[in-house]
């Protein structure tokens, strides 16, 4: 085997948590998240609905509201302190080093201006262009991503699209200044099979073309499994499994992980129940002290309790948060 | 027994022109849709984005107003026989945007209780209600109940979405990508709790979703919609089982491999992708089908029976249709 350097890490996030203040209580959405991405690499990123997906990347982005929740940690980004920017600089790095597609597609598009204005005046800003090699610009976009009658729909509205329209334009939008890094929050939820393998084709080509790194929540493990390189799986604020995409899908070794995979409606009987994993998610405000998975989990002992199992080596990278695999060592 | 008549439903939009006159020109985003949905029943909704199914929904609640069409409820046309307020009790929706139907000021208790009270429901048991249906989908109500729209994630927010739309204990539930933002262990959690209600409630749904496995999980009878029109519809099974459309065979086709090994390479139609300004006569699949003759430019293709209650719009499968591939004509 020959040694090679490893990959100088794109992004480098190491104890990121973040906490909401509400009166009289403090949510721990995000828990000591580590990870680190290689430049041109893709992370898959399953979990439980509330687990802190979202607010990872938002916490990455720099778009978390400031008074109401505290973020601590260090996210480096191609060597800059993302935590320590500010002003011109935290615009430059906001659309110009990365940027992200929103879970919620209305969020991105202010609803008084076209598609076409906003994804050209984003241009505009972070690429240093004119007016009409801005506009051109978006018209390649909305091409790209499969937008029927691009040159027209430049000028519609956000409400004149629908849900699947504007989250391609949303990636459009996101795409158009060649970021270093895409964040991509459940990009394509409102798509239909068959556009949605566009899109994935697409950004896996983008990301050859100009090797941008791309962190991809998604709920669908077909879809992880289409574009991902890694995968991670958050539960309640940690990441708790990671490893390579054949390892972690075809060996898991968390139980959460194990119980996630099975629950996927797969060709099941109709009138037949689908398998979901008994119990709920710990409540954020009161996190217990050892496995946040214990509660349901059907392999907990007395010594998931104690303390929150550190991260455990099964081999090639692929580690899993599970007092089982020390045993087992 | 039918409960929900939709027919010849069409809604056009038209696209403004710009300053020199260009543009301009007409969405037909559901262009003669006719279907109806029987007590009890789920009828999944599925096809390409942008086909129209979001506007169909609209329409069906009548928020936007239809160009054409009549929708009748427990057989009573609405906006004439019935009024809109009362057919607007009967039918709830949950919007693909979580968003859209929650009001940002209200916590989503208050959301949730909200259309009960409106409904004369006295405060206490609304709240009761509220709390109840949270608990089932999953979300404990005394963490979540006091929460604001923009403190939930996604997933929590479209179920609170359900809980809104079954608090009011309507008839029929139009969900439109309902369980999209969920991850599978959630999504099964809701959809075992919609099939419990449907029993418990004798609740009929309207389920369009781009997941096509759920759809096939949850559904009686599925439609396909191509471009504002219904490209095959009839029951899960034989649309599934014995599919007839070739766009429909693309969009099934068009799974994920589930095979790391094995990733797609080929996206699974190729032309232009297809588009509801002005379309040309004839199929609106057309363009990207494989099957396509000269014949299929020609005229209307009308939904025509291809066996027990299925029904396809395509000349492959109409009997002396002048396609090469049709079956002779029947006896
Ligand atoms: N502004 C806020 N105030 C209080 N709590 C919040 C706020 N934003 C998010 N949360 C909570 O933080 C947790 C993590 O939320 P996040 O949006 O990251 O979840 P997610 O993993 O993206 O879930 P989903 O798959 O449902 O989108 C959730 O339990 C949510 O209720
Ligand atoms: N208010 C509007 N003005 C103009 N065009 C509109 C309006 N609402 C919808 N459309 C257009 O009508 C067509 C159908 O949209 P609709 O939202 O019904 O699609 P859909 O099938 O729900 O798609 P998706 O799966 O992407 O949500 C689209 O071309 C859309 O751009
Ligand atoms: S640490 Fe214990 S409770 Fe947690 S997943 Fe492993 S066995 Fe289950
Ligand atoms: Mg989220
Ligand atoms: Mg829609």
């Amino acid at each position: 085997m020959e040694p090679r350097a490893p990959d100088e890490p794109l992004v480098s996030v190491s104890d990121l948590t973040v906490r909401f203040s509400r009166t009289g209580q403090t949510i721990q959405a995000v828990n000591g998240v580590s990870f680190d991405l290689a430049p041109g690499e893709v992370l898959g990123v399953l979990g439980e609905s509330g687990s802190g997906k979202s607010v990872t990347l938002r916490a990455m982005l720099r778009i978390l509201p400031a008074h109401r929740s505290s973020v601590t940690g260090t996210i480096r980004v191609a060597g800059r302190d993302v935590l320590a920017l500010s002003g011109a600089e935290l615009e430059d790095y906001r659309g110009g080093t990365v940027s992200m597609i929103f879970q919620e597609p209305m969020l991105s598009f202010d609803p008084v201006f076209t598609i076409g204005q906003q994804i050209a005046e984003s241009v505009r800003r972070h690429m240093k262009v004119d007016q009409q090699a801005a506009r051109a610009r978006a018209l390649e976009m909305l091409d790209r991503v499969q937008i029927p009658s691009a040159k027209r729909r430049l000028d519609a509205y956000p409400h004149e699209m629908s849900g699947g329209m504007r989250q391609r334009a949303m990636i459009a939008l996101a795409l158009a200044c060649k970021p270093k890094l895409l964040l991509a929050d459940e990009p394509t939820t409102a798509l239909d099979a068959t556009v949605q393998i566009q899109i994935l084709l697409l950004l896996r080509e983008l990301q050859r073309e100009f090797g941008m790194s791309v962190i991809f929540v998604t709920h669908d493990v077909g879809v992880a499994i289409e574009v991902a390189d890694r995968i991670a799986v958050m539960y309640a604020g940690r990441i708790v499994e990671t490893g390579s995409v054949r390892e972690v899908i075809r060996t898991p070794r968390h139980p959460y992980t194990q119980g996630l995979l099975s629950s996927t409606v797969r060709g099941e009987l109709r009138g037949q129940r689908i398998e979901a994993i008994p119990g709920s998610p710990p409540d954020l405000a009161a996190m217990p002290p050892g496995c946040a998975f214990a509660p349901r989990c059907k392999h907990a002992r007395d010594e998931c309790l104690r303390a929150v199992p550190g991260a455990v080596d099964v081999g090639g990278g692929h580690e899993a948060r599970c007092v089982l695999l020390k045993l087992a060592a | 027994m039918t409960l929900l008549t939709v027919s010849g439903l069409r809604k056009h939009f038209p696209l403004k022109k710009d300053l020199l006159g260009r543009g301009g020109g007409t969405v037909h985003a559901v262009d003669g849709i006719t279907f109806d949905v029987a007590q009890g029943e789920t009828l999944g909704v599925v096809g390409e984005s942008g086909c129209g199914k979001s506007t169909m929904a609209r329409l069906l609640l009548r928020l936007i107003e239809p160009d054409e069409g009549l929708i009748r409820l427990e057989g009573r046309a609405v906006g004439t026989q019935m009024p809109l307020t009362e057919a607007r009790g009967k039918m709830q929706m949950v919007f693909q945007d979580s968003f859209a139907s929650l009001n940002p000021r209200l916590t989503v208790e208050d959301s949730i209780a909200f259309g009960p009270i409106v409904h004369g429901l006295p405060r206490a048991q609304a709240r009761e209600r509220a709390r109840s249906l949270l608990a089932r989908v999953g979300l404990e109500p005394l963490r979540f109940a006091g929460r604001y729209p923009h403190e939930l994630s996604g997933g929590q927010r479209q179920r609170v979405n359900i809980a809104r739309a079954l608090a009011l204990r309507p008839k029929i539930v139009i969900l439109d990508e309902a369980v999209s933002a969920l991850d599978k262990s959630i999504e099964a959690q809701v959809l075992n709790l919609l099939l419990d209600l449907k029993v418990e409630f004798g609740l009929t749904y309207v389920f369009i979703s781009h997941d096509l496995n759920v759809v096939r999980y949850m559904s009686d009878r599925v439609i396909v919609m191509y471009l504002g029109k219904i490209a095959e519809a009839g029951p899960a099974e034989s649309v599934f089982g014995d599919t007839r459309h070739p766009y429909t065979r693309a969009l099934f086709s068009a799974m994920p491999s589930m095979d790391p090994d094995r990733r797609t390479q080929q996206p699974p139609l190729i032309g232009d992708p297809p588009n509801p300004i002005d379309p040309p006569p004839g199929c609106r699949f057309k363009g990207r089908c494989a099957h396509a003759e000269d014949i299929c430019g020609r005229g209307d293709i009308t939904l025509t029976s291809a066996g027990a209650e299925h029904r396809v719009a395509c000349l492959m499968t109409q009997p002396g249709s002048g396609h090469s591939s049709a079956p002779g004509k029947a006896a």
